[in-house]
């Protein structure tokens, strides 16, 4: 799949093998969103839900006068959703879906840090002993002696 | 405005004339006899070639002067405004806009050939060479032909308020300039005192010998667009006459001094006499200075060009504005600060001013998209021998200029039907006792929020058994299957549903209805359909008026709200306990008709437990109505439209989304899905029951 952004982010990190990244939890897991994706990050604002919709993205909400949907990530990946803590977060990310911009929520139990998290590290994905779609993964890597997950957002909410 | 692209200026005048002249074009088919349609036709032409000449658009001028020179004798009634001759005209017409469009991939193959033909109208067949030499090598012409003179000798005088419409004789003396030597005499003796002469008034007139081989049409063509409004007269020079021997720069630089002589008395030196005497005149002389700018627009002078994009952008401006003035007004009300409620009402009222001037500015009449199906029905009925009289009404209905233009396709669809397969054969039509000709009217009105576009037309009607017929071959009914009739029509819209025998050039391939209605329901729109037997069909597109804002209806269900566009609304009534007594059958008595209803709750999946005094929204969909059962119903709503995002495109039962006054999302029912999913889910109660 890999689309022109994706390219040109691997070139970038291939560059200096290091990557700016916005570390975000989810349930136990530390996922690093691509900061060049990131728009904004919001406070929880009160969602719509959409019936019939797919389950990933159940709500719209509104962001500056626009009426984005909203994802939880928590479902793709087979977590249990927990109610709103005070450290929820909704990080609004821009993705490529057929070469469209689109503006998508993506809902944190809690965001960490804007952080750089380097390529030599880069683990490659195990096959076995993971719950989750191998497609949905773009590498795991070391921070901090913590395993963190860099999703592919597009292809989890294609 | 001096970013803007002149030929780009040009592009869109054009489109306008084009849509003028095959108006002219195609009256006269029906009324051969009317001179002012062809003196219509006329003038829309020559503006195309002077104005094409202008912008460089040469062979565009060229091809129009031939086309021009052969209607000339169409208007001094040399020859009659046949049908075939209009046909001729009318390829002649797309080839000038292709030619404008696209000059790079139109072939001049086609413009030589509706030429020839052209000429065949043009010049009996005996005469024909001679004419045709002449149109075929304007510019080659002199040297080959006639006896090559020295030259012409003009006497020019313009009307004396010339140069308040903008146009410049010194300007038109250099384009004689170019057309060979040519010496030019200011008369002077019309200019009258200083004190009794007029600032904006035009004195001189001018004795010219031109030393050029060319014709008269040349020199005709310099003063194309002032010849009302001056006198021109022309002689040829006499053969022996002697050919001034300086060289072409000095006669030129005579010409160029011409300027000082005019200028000085007229323009420069008027002012100060003028303005000793009323000093008002001085903005007289700048507003004509201005009026320059625009020759011969005085009638259009309350209109302005605007780029639709721009418009677009103001719209959805206003559209974030009603939004924040909504949660405004919403905060005032809770407050109790007075001063602020009042600010809050004043922008209210501003915004909802200001939201009907902007989408009052977008609307646009009909009557423009009416004009292009003229020449569609002129050109099927020729083709299929079916004589149509084709009426339009409600020409002045306005409509968001984005719709029309999304309208246009359907209605193709929809007046190649009623041609191709309404309106019978001359045989039948006899046969039935009808009139030769078929009747197929496009009108436009408007019905409260929406606007009703119906083509309707005189012919057999649909063939109600064999749509039946091929409904069941294709299975999309069982045999026997009681099934209304409305309900067998709608089988037309089916993707790849076609009646017709075989697949003509027009129809056949099942997939013109598909796409009619696929296009009318992305504009929230719907389509009736309405047919007698043996005497034809009506179609029927209800459209909302704009796309952008709509007036809801907005409702609670759960802790959901939702927007109904109050345009599908009829009427609301709450539900009565009797209503619901069993689960078996969600139906209402209306004042005692049967109404079935379906509750929002349960097709949201809404938890939690239901209000106790529960409310009907009754909305019609075409000719089926339903009742829709919601906890609350909460008021009108200004609704203005948010698209839901590609993650969502698998969302039927909602069209869009709205921000409401709290700043919370509020998602817009699209009713005719709703009733569509809704059955499908019953369908599959019942089947898993069964």
């Amino acid at each position: 799949m890999s689309t022109a952004q994706e390219q040109a982010q691997t070139k970038a990190q291939v560059a200096d093998g290091s990557m700016q990244v916005v570390m975000i939890g989810l349930g136990d897991e530390k996922f690093a969103l691509d900061a060049g994706l990131v728009r904004e990050i919001i406070d929880p604002v009160p969602a719509t839900m959409v019936a019939g919709a797919k389950s990933f993205v159940p709500s719209v909400i509104n962001v500056r006068g626009n009426v984005i949907p909203l994802a939880d990530l928590r479902i793709r990946f087979g977590m249990p959703v927990t109610e709103d803590s005070a450290d929820t977060r909704i990080v609004v990310v821009e993705l490529n879906i057929d070469n469209e911009p689109v503006l998508v929520g993506v809902m944190a139990d809690k965001v960490y840090e804007v952080t750089e998290i380097s390529q030599t590290d880069v683990q490659p994905t195990p096959r076995v002993g993971m719950h989750w779609k191998p497609e949905f993964i773009r590498f795991i890597t070391k921070w901090r002696e913590e395993f963190v997950i860099v999703p592919s957002m597009e292809r989890i909410l294609n | 405005m001096s970013s803007i692209d002149p030929t780009e200026v040009f592009r869109q005048e054009a489109a306008e004339l084009f849509e003028t002249l095959e108006g002219a074009l195609l009256d006269l088919c029906q009324r051969p006899d009317d001179r002012e349609l062809v003196d219509q036709a006329f003038r829309a032409l020559h503006t195309i070639k002077g104005s094409g000449a202008m912008f460089g658009f040469d062979k565009v001028a060229a091809f129009t002067h031939e086309f021009e020179t052969a209607f000339e004798l169409v208007r001094k009634g040399e020859i009659k405004p046949t049908q075939e001759l209009i046909a001729v005209a009318l390829a002649a017409k797309d080839y000038i806009r292709a030619l404008i469009e696209a000059p790079e991939s139109t072939d001049s193959i086609i413009g030589d050939a509706i030429l020839d033909d052209l000429k065949q109208f043009v010049a009996p067949p005996g005469a024909a060479a001679a004419p045709v030499a002449e149109k075929e090598a304007p510019a080659a012409k002199p040297a080959a032909q006639a006896q090559p003179h020295a030259g012409w000798r003009l006497y020019l005088e313009f009307d004396s308020h010339i140069l308040c419409n903008g146009c410049n004789p010194l300007d038109l003396l250099d384009d004689l300039c170019k057309l060979g030597s040519c010496f030019a005499v200011p008369v002077i003796d019309g200019i009258p005192m200083l004190e009794e002469l007029e600032p904006e008034y035009c004195y001189l007139k001018w004795d010219v010998t031109l030393h050029s081989d060319c014709d008269k049409a040349a020199i005709d063509d310099v003063f194309m667009f002032v010849s009302d409004e001056m006198k021109l007269t022309l002689a040829p020079l006499e053969a022996q006459a002697e050919i001034p021997a300086p060289a072409s720069g000095l006669q030129i630089e005579l010409v160029e001094a011409e300027p000082a002589v005019e200028v000085a008395p007229v323009v420069e030196a008027a002012p100060a006499p003028v303005q000793a005497k009323e000093p008002a005149a001085k903005e007289a002389t700048a507003a004509s200075e201005q009026r320059r700018d625009e020759p011969k627009r005085a009638e259009n002078i309350a209109t302005v060009r605007v780029q639709a994009e721009r418009l677009d952008e103001l719209m959805d401006r206003v559209g974030e504005l009603v939004i924040a003035q909504a949660r405004l007004t919403q905060l005032a009300s809770s407050g109790s600060d007075l001063s602020i409620k009042m600010i809050a009402e004043e922008i209210e009222r501003l915004a909802a001013s200001l939201r009907d001037t902007t989408m009052g500015a977008r609307m646009v009449p009909i009557g423009s998209l009416f004009g292009r199906f003229r020449r569609l029905v002129h050109d099927l009925s020729r083709d299929l021998a079916k004589p149509v009289e084709f009426v339009t009404m409600g020409e002045d209905t306005e409509l968001d200029k984005t719709m029309i233009e999304c309208l246009a396709d359907p209605l193709v669809h929809l007046i190649r039907n009623a041609i191709d397969h309404g309106i019978e054969d001359n045989a039948r039509r006899a046969a039935a006792g009808k009139t030769e000709k078929g009747r197929i009217e496009l009108t436009a009105v408007h019905s409260g929020a929406q606007v009703l576009v119906t083509v309707k037309d005189n012919g057999g009607g649909l063939n109600t058994a064999r749509i039946r017929a091929k409904a069941e071959e294709q299975g999309l009914i069982a045999p026997g299957a009681t099934v209304s009739d409305n309900e067998i029509h709608q089988f037309l819209f089916h993707p790849g549903f076609s009646t017709a025998q075989t697949i003509s050039a027009l129809s056949g391939r099942g997939v013109g209805m598909d796409v009619v209605k696929r296009t009318i329901e992305n504009m929230r729109g719907s389509i009736d359909l309405s047919t007698r037997p043996g005497e034809g069909t009506t179609v029927t597109l209800r459209l909302p008026l704009t796309l952008a804002i709509i007036e809801g209806l907005l409702i609670r269900v759960g802790g959901g709200r939702y927007i109904i566009p109050l345009s599908a609304v009829e009427e609301c009534v709450e539900l009565m306990p009797e209503d619901q007594r069993s689960r078996g059958r969600n139906f209402l008595n209306v004042r005692g008709n049967l109404v079935p209803f379906l509750k929002l709750r349960e097709l949201f999946r809404t938890k939690g437990s239901a209000d106790q005094h529960q409310k009907t929204i009754i909305i019609s969909t075409g000719e089926t109505r339903v009742g829709l059962v919601a906890d609350q119903i909460i008021g009108n709503h200004q609704t203005v439209i948010k698209s839901l995002s590609k993650l969502h495109s698998d969302v039927t039962m909602f069209s869009g989304a709205t921000i409401l006054g709290d700043g919370t999302a509020a998602l817009i029912l699209d009713v005719v899905q709703l009733v569509a999913a809704a059955q499908a889910q019953s369908e599959k109660q019942i089947s898993e029951a069964a």
